[in-house]
């Protein structure tokens, strides 16, 4: 950093100048940077050290921010008292049916929008487009009167149907489409492609970042999902764990360390994949509402 | 000739594409827009036939005293906007400093934005205990001297609930406010500078005015947000409100009354209203957003 600033005859006493300035600058960043971060993960760091300590540690006055001893007990427990591996795998069937079912059915609504031409394609967009802005008042309880309707409650397809597919995420394929040069189509046209090879095998591919974006969303949405499956789903064992934990925070309160541990393996999953895809998560969730 | 063949072709084939999506479009978001607005002059309840009833629900909701404060919660939620908005910058031009381990910083900022609404719930009114951690904090700091009833005192319950939305969207709005510092040209600050502007006067007159489109856009989204809170009402106070309505939203007043009354109809006007106040709200700031000139710098 420094060494690009220094000419020759001034070089030392602006080293120090410009040095002195990153040490109080850091001086001054540092201490509100470890604030801040003692701010945003508080909250789950004293839950994880709840979830760790024995019962009677739990109320202890004054707190005990590092358990000791640590027991995993509460973590192993917690598995025979509420019915846990069904609740994540609940969650795991909703997540994935809802992410499959948003990528195949938002990329073949955005596809002949954004690329084919056929007579009312600009109509079929705005109609679209402008349900984003019309109030949606009865939203939930007439989709709620559809679905048993349709005979779809108390049942996991009632759950994701309504939001397979989102005209946002539409919107955001259908722009990355529009990107893609024209060259790839054309070469693939003169092999003599069909029009369903060149859309899954050219194009899909070609838009990779904006489904990596539509991924990540709707990943998020139906994992940390909490109304629309407790208004639809009537059998609590067909609950994913946003809901029960819900309820069994109502009801289990006195035994709050099996609760601590039970939040906490609901967040392990979704912290870990925005760990190891972070760029593409903050990039996606920003781009979207910036572009 | 061959091209329109191609062309016929293609038709068939969008056609054929946009089907199965514009099924599911017309049933979940066409229809309960068309259908909403009829089932508000209605009193539809799963269990009774169904009859007219005109303006009737609009009376009963302008009558209903709880419906007030439900209401009147919901406004008084906008005021986490902005809190959050200038949080969320301050923590931005935090993060934008080049340092070492800045990056670290700005995805442990990040966690509590992927996380569910439910656990961050939780985790919170764990903190909020009356014997809990905060409270042992603000007395060893000499805030308090006896605990406070976070969850449990009617005038400070709704408090605790916006702290958490704070809380939760830090992170989302900090990188988007990130992302619109880095987008100012670095030419544009060192032009100033080189004018003879002082630190807090580029700070001022080049920077702010550059990052308001993005401030708009943010509080708009946060705005909306804030009137339609749900999901940290429900968890932490219940379907009522508690303590005694004071942390009852529309929403949370609207399920309660679709899905624990059954009264549909009535459920439907409080959304219809709802609604309203949310197009009110985003029109006045479109306008200003407008005149603030967004188009302008994007």
């Amino acid at each position: 950093m420094t060494r690009t600033a220094a000419s020759p005859a001034s070089s030392r006493p602006v080293r120090r100048r410009l040095f002195r300035k990153k040490a109080l600058q850091a001086a001054i960043v540092y201490p509100l940077l470890l604030l801040t971060t003692v701010i945003t993960l508080g909250p789950f760091l004293w839950l994880l050290s709840t979830s760790l300590k024995t019962g009677d540690n739990v109320y202890a006055y004054p707190p005990q921010f590092i358990p000791n001893p640590i027991t995993f007990k509460n973590f192993t427990d917690v598995f025979g008292i509420m019915p846990l591996w069904r609740y994540i795998g609940n969650t795991v069937c909703m997540t994935a049916l809802g992410v499959l079912l948003n990528l195949m059915l938002c990329t073949m609504t955005a596809y002949p929008l954004a690329r084919l031409r056929f007579p009312g394609r600009n109509a079929i967009f705005f109609t679209m487009v402008s349900t984003m802005i019309l109030p949606n008042a009865g939203g939930m309880i007439v989709n709620f009167l559809t679905i048993r309707w349709l005979d779809l409650y108390n049942n996991m397809i009632g759950v994701v149907l309504p939001s397979a597919i989102s005209i946002f995420n539409v919107f955001l394929l259908r722009q990355a489409f529009i990107t893609v040069p024209n060259d790839m189509e054309h070469s693939a046209r003169i092999d003599g492609a069909g029009e369903f090879r060149i859309f899954a095998g050219i194009m899909v591919p070609m838009i990779r970042p904006a489904i990596a974006t539509v991924v990540i969303f709707d990943f998020m949405a139906f994992w940390n999902s909490l109304i629309w499956p407790v208004i639809v789903l009537d059998d609590r064992a067909k609950y994913p764990l946003g809901p029960a934990l819900k309820y069994l925070n109502s009801n289990l309160a006195y035994n709050f360390p099996y609760i601590a541990a039970g939040t906490i393996i609901s967040v392990i999953p979704i912290i870990v994949i925005f760990l190891v895809m972070q760029k593409q998560f903050i990039n996606g969730m920003v781009g979207a509402v910036k572009g | 000739m061959l091209a329109s063949k191609l062309f016929r072709r293609q038709i068939g084939f969008a056609y054929l594409m946009l089907l199965p999506g514009s099924i599911l479009l017309i049933v979940f978001t066409f229809y309960p827009i068309v259908r909403g607005l009829p089932l508000a002059f209605t009193d539809y309840s799963v269990v009774d036939t169904t009859h007219w009833v005109g303006w009737r629900n609009f009376h009963r909701a302008f009558t209903d005293r709880i419906f007030g404060t439900a209401l009147k919660n919901s406004l008084l939620y906008v005021l986490v906007v902005p809190v959050l908005q200038i949080l969320s910058i301050l923590m931005a031009v935090l993060v934008n400093n080049k340092l070492r381990f800045v990056s670290f910083f700005r995805v442990a900022y990040f966690v509590p934005v992927v996380t569910s609404m439910v656990a961050a719930s939780i985790a919170w009114k764990w903190v909020y205990e009356e014997q809990g951690i905060l409270n042992f904090l603000l007395m060893k700091l000499g805030v308090v001297r006896e605990p406070i009833s976070f969850m449990v005192e009617t005038r400070i319950a709704l408090y605790g609930v916006m702290i958490v939305t704070i809380w939760k969207g830090l992170g989302y709005y900090m990188m988007i406010y990130l992302a619109g510092l880095q987008s100012i040209p670095g030419e544009l600050l060192e032009a100033a500078r080189i004018d003879g502007a002082g630190g807090w006067r580029v700070i001022w007159h080049v920077t702010i005015p550059l990052l308001m489109p993005f401030v708009l856009l943010c509080s708009l989204l946060s705005v909306m947000g804030a009137i339609q809170v749900f999901d940290e009402v429900f968890v932490m106070h219940g379907p009522l409100g508690d303590p005694a309505y004071s942390t009852l939203t529309t929403s949370i007043y609207s399920y309660k009354v679709a899905f624990q009354d059954f009264e549909f109809g009535y459920a439907a006007t409080i959304g219809l209203l709802v609604s309203l106040i949310i197009m009110v709200f985003s029109i006045l700031m479109f306008r200003y957003t407008r005149r603030g000139g967004l188009t302008y710098y994007d």
